[in-house]
């Protein structure tokens, strides 16, 4: 079977909407247009059945009530929310913060917003296969921290921390447990309640949902959680987010997430086997490769890999038309590579050749092996194109070699 | 990011790649970059000692489409230079040449350097006794 081109194999990124959640959706957009706050007439009721119905189905997906969600504009908003309106809402309690650094930008970014208005935050290293220590955790925690935000999953490398051993010292030293579960959710099974999470960022366009919705799951009974509103407004989902819902976006997210607790189990079963294929198909034809992360604590459909000697940018041009993503500092507007990659002390030279590959619910096992072949070929010209792997090859150890001063950075 | 169709060219057809011997007396050799910053350039030169013409150019690069095209274009043009007319390409002129977007200046800025590199290490080799071995020498500069 022809394989039609391009591929896309960025699932971590973002995904299509699948079919069945777009035609759950069509209604809302012309027919069933309400407000779902407006309380005296069909139309709203129609739009605030529809919010609510989706509200149950995400509630489900994740194990928690229908009312502990909160809707939102996507997780990196729920994340704002998350951070700030804790931080504000028990500053009297505490000002101390523990994430760690592979976390995404929306974290990171926040807490550092948050050390500036007087909040202290750990940023708890990772090991080498990614996931954070827990004696350090442990460690971590004083009589002022109110917060640890760890995510479920890396946007990068897929890694799974291990959220339910997290969840349970949080909860012993009564400190709130906030999880990005972006990259989780819907993949693999996440229940709030078995790891004590109290509250869980999600979004629906990582889960063949639309973009522009996300939730944020705010435990209300043990313990009961309150936030600080970013957004003043109407008071819309219990204070906590003002603004018209989104009801659309909604109607497609909760769709997405039946869908996915339907077919969770068939889904990332197929394609772990999918992944491993990829994987198996790389490493049959290719030295000096290397995975990023741990392969046993995983997503089941990611691999991050660095090809040795053959830089990231220079490789995705040759597989164009092949989505995927690198963490090679050309490929971003800041010249450096990844930090997650850099986290787990992956050298920057190797940080400069890897690759994400996501894959997802419409690839195919043809996809598979036309994107090995094509990578395969690339990396095989590339290298040849290579001064390291000649030098490599050669027996010289680039670790101890003197490069020119010059960075490339500073020109 | 989109690339200009001289980049995309260079990359899919790059002109020149390989070595040359380096401990030839004639071949200047210059290793730009790290590994680090993501760009290293090989460019190697065969200068006729006699005319000063540069006879053959070799490169090898790591880097991104557009550090390949800036050294696969260098050895076009330096081949069948003089050494001094060779030290007047300016890294401006290879930006011109394939329309580098600015955050891609730097890798014509390794792509000149690479060639200073390439005819410095072939005058130290012209200065000492052209005999003389030199193990390596330029790599480690």
């Amino acid at each position: 079977m022809a394989v039609k081109l391009p591929i896309y194999m960025d699932y971590h990124a973002t995904t299509p909407v699948d079919p069945r959640v777009l035609e759950a959706m069509l209604p809302y957009f012309t027919n069933h247009f309400g407000n779902a706050a407006s309380r005296n007439h069909p139309f709203g009721w129609a739009a605030e059945e529809a919010v609510e119905n989706s509200r149950a189905q995400i509630a489900r997906l994740i194990g928690a009530t229908p009312k502990e969600i909160i809707f939102t504009s996507g997780a990196t908003e729920s994340d704002n929310l998350a951070l700030k309106g804790i931080a504000e809402m028990y500053r009297e309690r505490g000002n101390h913060i523990i994430t760690q650094v592979t976390e995404h930008k929306a974290v990171l970014d926040t807490c550092k917003r948050l050390e500036k208005s007087g909040c202290e935050v750990t940023y708890l290293p990772v090991e080498k296969d990614g996931r954070i220590n827990l004696d350090d955790l442990r460690r971590a925690i004083t009589p002022k921290t109110i917060l640890i935000s760890i995510m479920y999953a890396n946007n990068e490398i897929g890694v799974v921390q291990p959220i339910a051993e997290i969840g349970r010292i949080a909860k012993e030293k009564g400190v709130f447990f906030h999880v990005d579960g972006v990259q989780a959710v819907g993949k693999v099974p996440v229940d709030v309640q078995k790891d004590n999470i109290d509250l869980l960022s999600l979004s629906a366009h990582k889960m063949y949902g639309p973009k522009g919705v996300g939730a944020l799951y705010v435990r209300r009974r043990n313990p009961r959680v309150q936030l600080a509103a970013i957004v003043d407004g109407g008071g819309h989902e219990r204070g906590m987010r003002s603004g018209t819902l989104n009801v659309t976006g909604i109607v497609g997210f909760g769709k997405a997430c039946e869908l996915c607790q339907n077919e969770m189990t068939e889904e990332s079963e197929r394609l772990h086997r999918l992944c491993e294929r990829l994987k198996d198909n790389l490493f049959g034809k290719l030295d000096e490769i290397f995975i990023n992360g741990s392969m046993t604590h995983r997503l089941p459909h990611n691999l991050n890999i660095s090809f040795a000697y053959v830089e990231g940018e220079s490789l995705l041009m040759g597989i164009n038309d092949v989505a995927v993503s690198s963490g090679s500092a050309c490929t971003s507007a800041t010249l450096e590579p990844s930090y997650v990659l850099k986290a787990l002390g992956v050298g920057e030279d190797l940080a400069h050749t890897s690759i994400r590959f996501g894959l997802g619910r419409f690839n195919t096992q043809e996809e598979v092996d036309y994107v090995s072949e094509r990578v395969i070929e690339t990396v095989t010209r590339l290298r040849e194109l290579s001064p390291l792997y000649e030098m490599a090859k050669e027996g010289v150890d680039l670790a101890k070699m003197q490069w020119s001063a010059s960075s490339p950075a500073e020109h | 990011m989109a690339y200009s169709d001289k980049v995309v060219e260079h990359y899919n057809n790059p002109r020149n790649v390989g070595s040359l011997d380096k401990n030839d007396p004639n071949v200047g050799t210059g290793l730009v970059g790290a590994p680090e910053c993501g760009d290293v350039m090989k460019l190697q030169m065969k200068v006729n000692p006699q005319t000063q013409v540069i006879e053959e150019a070799k490169f090898k690069t790591f880097g991104c489409g557009s550090a390949i095209a800036s050294s696969s274009l260098a050895t076009e043009w330096v081949k069948g230079k003089t050494v001094e007319e060779a030290l007047t390409i300016k890294n401006t002129d290879i930006v011109k040449e394939l329309s580098l977007p600015p955050v891609k200046i730097h890798c014509s800025v390794l792509a000149e350097d690479a060639i200073k590199a390439a005819l410095n290490d072939w005058k130290k080799k012209q200065g000492s006794d052209a005999t003389a071995e030199q193990p390596a020498a330029a790599a480690q500069q």
